[in-house]
C-alpha cells in the first residue's frame, strides 16, 4: 500500500478548523491502546484522566495555573513559526525570565510595596528577552542554525539556575536545602479569586498576551510583516521588509513573554527559586502552538487541554500507579497527529494498493482519471 | 602513562555515540531530509538496548534490539514527512519529545535496576602492548562498529553510484525525480538509516557508557550530534574529527570536576553546550564552506506530481 497525496486546488477551510479535534480524537484512540496495553480498562483511565482533574472549582484553578505559562509561551512562539524563525529554547527563556524577576525578593527582600511585582514582571521579560537576543544575535550575524543555538541555551539555563540556588543564593537559614528563601508577602503574584483557589493574575496575562498579539497577527503591519517573511523570504525583501530585522523581533518578543511566563510561574505558583522550576513548560508550549495552528486564540484552547494532560498524568500516577510520563506520551502523540491531520488541509489523502499486482493496462485506465483531477 | 591512556579510552567512549548519532544524521541530511528528533530515537535505542539486554541478559541481544527501536521510530517520523509532507522541524521536534516521554514511561520500572554491560573487546596478546594495545584492541565492540561505520559511509557516499545518487536527491529533489529517481524510497531508507544509527548510539549509552538506565540519560547527545553534522559541513571524516574533540571536551569537564578544580561544576557541566554554540558560530561564519556544501532542498517537503 501507498500513500499518495493531491494538492488541493486551495486549501480546506473545513479541514483547517476539523484537524485539531481529529487530532485530538486519534490521540484518545492511540491513548486507548496505550493504556489496555498496560493492562488498565481504558474508559476507567480516561475518566481519570480527563474528566476527574476538572471535576471541581478548585481543580479549574490548578488547570489555570498549569494553563498560564503554557499559553504566554505558546502565543510568542507561534509568531516565531509563522515568521518561519525556530525558537525552540523558550525553556531557558522562561528560566533567566524567573532568575531576573527573582532578583528584587532574593538580593532586596526589604523592599517592599506594590511597585514590586510590576518590577519583578518587567525584570522577568527583560531576562528572558535577554536570553532569546543571544540566538538573535548569533543567527543575524554569524547565520547560526538557531534551533541549535537556542536549545543549547537551555541546559545552560537549567545549570545556572542549578549553581544560583546551591551556591550564593541560596536561603541560609534553609537547612541546607537547594532554594532561595521565600518570596516576601508583597513578591507573590496575588491570587485572582482566594476563596474558591489558587488560580493567579499569571492566567490573566496570558489572556491578554494572546489579545494583543492576535490584534498585532491579524489587524497590524508588524502582523502582514511576519506572515509575509514566514511564507516568502523573497516576497517580504521586495517589500522592504528586514529579515534581520524580523529574526530579533520575533525573538525578542517570544523570549519576553517566555520570561513572563517565568517570573509568574515563580512568583505565584512557587513562590521561591528551586533547582528545576517547570516540567517542560517551555517544549510543551511548542506543541500548544501547533495545536493552536499558531492562533492567539486557537493557542488559549490549546494550552488548557494541555495542560489537562499535565493534571491527568498526575492523576493516573497516584490512582493507577502508572508513570506521569504518560502525560509526555499524550502530548507527543497530540502533536504528531496535528501535524499529519494539517496535511489534509492542503492534500487529499489518496491509499493506493500495490499498482505492481495489477496489469499493466490496468493501471495505466486508472492512471488517466488521475491526471484530470490533478489539473 | 596508565592516566593518559584511560583518558584517551574515555574520551573514545564518549565520542562514540556522538560520532554514530552525527555519522547517521549526515547520511539522513545528505538525502535532503532535517530529521531533528536525533534527541529522541536515541534514547529510545538507549531504553530498547537497555530493557531488552536486562530481560535477555545478554547485551548482544540488548545492542540489536537498540538498533532495531532507532530504526522503527524513525519510521513515524519517515511516514510524517515523507509520506504525507508535513514540516520537518515541527515533526523532528514532536519525535523527540515523544521519544522522552515514551522511553521514560517505558523505563520506570528499570530505575536502578543493574544493567549488562557489553564486554570489551581483548584479543590475548596484542591487547597486553603497552599503551597502543589497549587503544586499539581492548575497546568496546561499539567502538570498531563506529569506526567502521565511518569508512563505510565515506566510501558510500563519495565512491559509490548509489552514494552519488543519494546526495543529488539532497540538492535537488524535483531533479531527481524527474530523472526518474524513487525520492521518496531513497529518503525512507536513509531516514530509518540515520534511526538505526541513533538507536545504537543510544544502546552504547545504556549497554556501555553507563551500563544502566537513567531517565533523559541521553543529556542533549541528540542535539550534540546534530550540531556536529553542521559542524563537519556534511562530511564523514570531520563528524569523526568533531566527535572526538566533543568527547574531550565532555570527558575533560568530568575531570576537571573531579580533581576540584574552583570553579562551580554547574558551569564545567555547561561547557559542551557551550562549546556547540562557539563551534557553530565559527563554521557558520564562513559562508561560503557553509553554503558550498549544504544540501540544497534541506527540510523542504517533497511531494511527487504526477
Amino acid at each position: 500500500m501507498r500513500i499518495e497525496l493531491v494538492k488541493r486546488p486551495q486549501r480546506s477551510a473545513l479541514f483547517s478548523m476539523l484537524s485539531p479535534f481529529i487530532a485530538f480524537a486519534l490521540t484518545i484512540i492511540a491513548g486507548a491502546i496505550m493504556f489496555a496495553l498496560l493492562g488498565v480498562n481504558p474508559l476507567n483511565a480516561f475518566e481519570i484522566y480527563f474528566v476527574e482533574p476538572i471535576s471541581q472549582v478548585w481543580q479549574l484553578h490548578e488547570l489555570a495555573i498549569k494553563a498560564a505559562p503554557l499559553i504566554l509561551i505558546a502565543v510568542g512562539l507561534s509568531v516565531c513559526y509563522k515568521a518561519n524563525i525556530w525558537n525552540i529554547g523558550a525553556e531557558g527563556q522562561f528560566i533567566f525570565g524567573a532568575i531576573f524577576g527573582s532578583i528584587i525578593p532574593v538580593l532586596f527582600p526589604q523592599f517592599e510595596g506594590p511597585l514590586v511585582i510590576p518590577l519583578m514582571l518587567l525584570l522577568g521579560m527583560v531576562g528572558g528577552a535577554f536570553y532569546a537576543s543571544i540566538p538573535a544575535l548569533l543567527k543575524t550575524r554569524f547565520s547560526t542554525n538557531e534551533i541549535l543555538t537556542s536549545l543549547m541555551l537551555v541546559y545552560v539555563a537549567q545549570l545556572f539556575l542549578d549553581w544560583l540556588v546551591r551556591g550564593p543564593w541560596r536561603d541560609p537559614q534553609g537547612h541546607g536545602f537547594p532554594q532561595t528563601i521565600q518570596f516576601g508577602e508583597s513578591a507573590v503574584l496575588p491570587e485572582l479569586m482566594p476563596d474558591a483557589g489558587r488560580a493567579n493574575w499569571g492566567f490573566v496575562f496570558a489572556l491578554v498576551a494572546a489579545v494583543l498579539v492576535w490584534l498585532m497577527m491579524s489587524r497590524m503591519l508588524k502582523g502582514f510583516e511576519v506572515r509575509v517573511l514566514g511564507s516568502s523570504p523573497r516576497a517580504g525583501r521586495f517589500a522592504g521588509f528586514g529579515f534581520n530585522r524580523m529574526v530579533f523581533f520575533t525573538f525578542l518578543l517570544s523570549g519576553a513573554l517566555s520570561g513572563l511566563a517565568g517570573i509568574s510561574e515563580v512568583s505565584g505558583a512557587i513562590g521561591q527559586l528551586q533547582p528545576v522550576i517547570s516540567p517542560g513548560y517551555g517544549f510543551t508550549a511548542i506543541i500548544v502552538a501547533f495545536l493552536g495552528r499558531l492562533n492567539p486564540l486557537g493557542i488559549v484552547a490549546a494550552g488548557l487541554v494541555l495542560a489537562l494532560t499535565y493534571l491527568g498524568g498526575e492523576a493516573v500516577q497516584s490512582a493507577l500507579g502508572i508513570s506521569d510520563k504518560v502525560a509526555r506520551v499524550f502530548q507527543g502523540m497530540l502533536l504528531f497527529f496535528v501535524l499529519g491531520c494539517d496535511t489534509l488541509i492542503h492534500y487529499r489523502i489518496r491509499l493506493i494498493g500495490m499498482a505492481l499486482t495489477k496489469p499493466n493496462g490496468a493501471a495505466q485506465l486508472e492512471a488517466a482519471p488521475k491526471l484530470e483531477e490533478a489539473r | 602513562m596508565d592516566i593518559t591512556v584511560n583518558i584517551l579510552l574515555t574520551i573514545a567512549t564518549a565520542a562514540t555515540p556522538l560520532l554514530i548519532a552525527a555519522i547517521g544524521e549526515l547520511v539522513v541530511e545528505r538525502s535532503g531530509v532535517l530529521n531533528l528528533g536525533v534527541e529522541g530515537m536515541m534514547i529510545m535505542g538507549a531504553v530498547g538496548g537497555f530493557g531488552a539486554g536486562y530481560l535477555t541478559g545478554s547485551p548482544w541481544i540488548g545492542l540489536l534490539a537498540a538498533i532495531i527501536v532507532g530504526a522503527l521510530f524513525s519510521l513515524l517520523f519517515a511516514v510524517m514527512t515523507l509520506s504525507l509532507a508535513t514540516n520537518q522541524v515541527a515533526t523532528g521536534l514532536s519525535l523527540t519529545l515523544l521519544g522522552l516521554g515514551l522511553s521514560g514511561m517505558i523505563g520506570t520500572s528499570f530505575v536502578g535496576q543493574p544493567g549488562v554491560r557489553l564486554p570489551n573487546l581483548d584479543i590475548p596478546v596484542i591487547s597486553s602492548i603497552p599503551v597502543v594495545g589497549r587503544l586499539i584492541f581492548g575497546q568496546d565492540p561499539v567502538f570498531y562498529i563506529s569506526i567502521a561505520l565511518t569508512a563505510a559511509v565515506m566510501w558510500f557516499l563519495f565512491r559509490t553510484r548509489t552514494g552519488l545518487t543519494l546526495r543529488s536527491i539532497g540538492d535537488s529533489h524535483t531533479s531527481a525525480h524527474a530523472l526518474g529517481i524513487k525520492v521518496i524510497r531513497y529518503r525512507y531508507l536513509a531516514v530509518m538509516f540515520g534511526g538505526a544509527c541513533a538507536g545504537l548510539a543510544g544502546g552504547h549509552l545504556s549497554l556501555v557508557y553507563t551500563p544502566q538506565w537513567v531517565e533523559n540519560m541521553s543529556a542533549g547527545r541528540g542535539w550534540i550530534a546534530l550540531a556536529l553534522v553542521v559542524f563537519a559541513s556534511w562530511r564523514p571524516w570531520r563528524v569523526l574529527a568533531g566527535a572526538y574533540i566533543f568527547g574531550a571536551v565532555w570527558i575533560g569537564q568530568l575531570h576537571a570536576q573531579a580533581f576540584g578544580i574552583p570553579v562551580p561544576s554547574q558551569f564545567l557541566s555547561s561547557l559542551p553546550y557551550l562549546a556547540t554554540i562557539v563551534v557553530l558560530v565559527l563554521i557558520s561564519r564562513n559562508k561560503r564552506l557553509t553554503m558550498m556544501n549544504t544540501p540544497a532542498s534541506l527540510g523542504q517537503p517533497f511531494v511527487p506530481d504526477r
